[in-house]
């Protein structure tokens, strides 16, 4: 279910594989090979130990709330509101976070903490944008 | 200790264009308006203006968002100048207050013009208050990560960081709401703020939600407006009509990662470093503070300045902000001109005006006895800057 219509992210040099990954229904985050050091949002070196060989490493999708907002305020005519916004924490590894929408949960079971899973919303036949659903979801 | 360089300029104008709600009047008016008051407020002639400066240039902003580049107003007034900037990226709104300051002490200028102009509530008043990158089809950057999801505010990104804030400490929605009727009852004593009736707090509970915890009360205010000031060498500030404001130190730094969402501990932003810097540069310490003029863009960020700041420990702005301690007759009054939840979304430079008259003692009804020392800070999220200031 969609929340509104998507703006959708560019493919540009340095983001592509990610969106194309979410397109093909992986997960996937620039790690560094010398020091496994996952860099997001993707940049070509890594900036715990400046190595510059990266290489795109699916994650388990699992993770949990750090923090949410539901919006309830139309930032364009006809956008449909309420829809939860989150703050997700890869479980691989402490700090790494993607901003997101917790889907398929009513909005007043979210909390910080709760488990969660991935799931992509096809934008086009090349990008997808990954979403999260509570993980105990049948 | 070095020298801090920042002590060799100081305040010597300052100057507002009319400020109010869809005012139909164009960014360079209301610039030249402002610019021409602050210099008239220094007691001198745009002929001895040499440097000029402001936020952000004329970026292909959101509606209203830019003013006028300084070219324009360079050109617009007259002005024959040794030094000008302008720019977005740097250390908050603020970043062309700091760098004339550094022009000055330099020797690259003596009296520099720097200017905030903000239009945004005319541009808005056909289509309300849009989304960064409504309208877009494809999204690139940074906004790539935020804005599909429908992270298209930073009343958003911000509301993210405020509900982490009150899991890890307790923070109440009624504590914001404090910091958003302390604003109004201060905007009350200042004739040219924008919102002056009273609030209550069942007026607060009670509105409508903009991105929990953010209600309509903790998002400031678009207006139409211009400020500015005339940053000048302290050598001349004997020479002048007013008394001048210092620059006791100012703080730039930053120190987590850059980015919205990656901000590693999002129960503080970069006003715990820039703060920590500023304090870095100077004897003077919290205690010594007699105002605090704080970004309240939304409500937390002024809460989060406070701690920044160390007028409370981390996760204490809470409980700090209680009792009316950040009233005027408080201890610590904060935004005495009504911030930008009811003076205006003057974009970070109210704030320095507002400190800027206090340490010279003309706000009459919300004058602050004794004003010596004045804290601005500026900036939400990962942006900050702040400036200590005395008389």
């Amino acid at each position: 279910m969609s929340v509104f219509r998507r703006p959708v992210p560019a493919l540009e040099p340095e983001t592509e594989a990610f969106w194309r990954a979410c397109r093909a229904g992986r997960l996937e985050f620039r790690r560094c090979v010398a020091c496994n050091y996952f860099v997001h949002p993707p940049r070509p070196v890594c900036p715990r130990c400046r190595g510059r060989e990266l290489a795109p490493t699916p994650v388990s999708g699992r993770g949990r709330v750090f923090s949410y907002t539901i919006n309830y305020q139309a930032w364009f005519p006809g956008q449909a509101v309420p829809y939860a916004i989150a703050l997700v924490e890869i479980e691989e590894q402490p700090g790494l976070r993607l901003t997101t929408n917790i889907v398929n949960c009513p909005l007043d079971r979210i909390d910080v903490g709760m488990r969660v899973r991935v799931v992509f919303e096809n934008l086009t036949d090349e990008v997808a944008v990954p979403l999260f659903e509570p993980e105990d979801r049948p | 200790m070095s020298e801090r360089l920042e002590r060799r300029a100081i305040v010597s104008g300052v100057g507002q264009s009319q400020i109010g709600r869809r005012l139909f009047r164009s960014d360079l008016d209301l610039t030249c308006e402002a610019a021409l008051a602050a210099i008239r407020d220094a007691g001198l002639s745009p002929e001895e203006i040499d440097g000029i400066a402001a936020y952000p240039g004329p970026i292909q902003g959101p509606p209203g968002f830019s003013g006028p580049g300084i070219a324009e107003v360079q050109d617009a007034l007259g002005l024959r100048v040794s030094w000008h900037m302008s720019g977005l990226e740097g250390p908050g709104q603020i970043m062309p207050i700091i760098q004339a300051a550094l022009a000055v002490a330099a020797g690259l200028c003596r009296h520099a013009l720097v200017y905030r102009t903000v239009t945004e509530s005319s541009a808005a008043a056909d289509t309300g208050r849009l989304g960064i990158g409504a309208g877009t089809s494809e999204i690139r950057g940074f906004a790539a990560f935020l804005i599909p999801f429908g992270a298209m505010s930073p009343a958003n990104w911000l509301a993210l960081y405020a509900r982490r804030h009150m899991h890890e400490y307790g923070t109440k929605r009624e504590h914001l709401g404090v910091i958003a009727l302390t604003a109004r009852r201060h905007a009350a004593l200042n004739p040219a703020a924008v919102y002056r009736e009273p609030l209550t707090m069942e007026d607060y509970l009670g509105a409508r939600m903009v991105s929990d915890p953010f209600c309509l009360y903790d998002c400031d205010v678009p207006v139409d407006g211009s400020t500015a000031l005339v940053v000048s060498s302290a050598e001349v500030a004997r020479d002048l009509p007013r008394a001048p404001v210092r620059f006791e130190a100012v703080g730039t730094a930053l120190r987590g990662r850059p980015v919205w969402d990656q901000w590693e501990d999002i129960t503080t932003m970069a006003a715990r470093d820039a703060a920590a810097h500023m304090w870095s540069r100077t004897d003077l310490r919290p205690r010594d503070v007699d105002t605090a003029q704080l970004y309240d863009g939304f409500s937390f960020l002024a809460l989060v300045w406070l701690e920044a700041l160390g007028f409370c420990a981390p996760g204490e702005g809470g409980p700090f902000v209680e009792g009316g301690r950040i009233g005027l007759g408080g201890e610590l009054p904060l935004n005495t001109w009504g911030g930008q939840l009811s003076g205006g979304r003057l974009h970070g430079f109210g704030f320095v005006a507002e400190a800027v008259r206090q340490l010279r003692r003309e706000c009459g009804e919300r004058q602050v006895p004794d004003c010596e020392v004045a804290v601005v800070g500026v900036g939400g999220g990962p942006t900050a800057g702040c400036i200590l200031l005395t008389r």
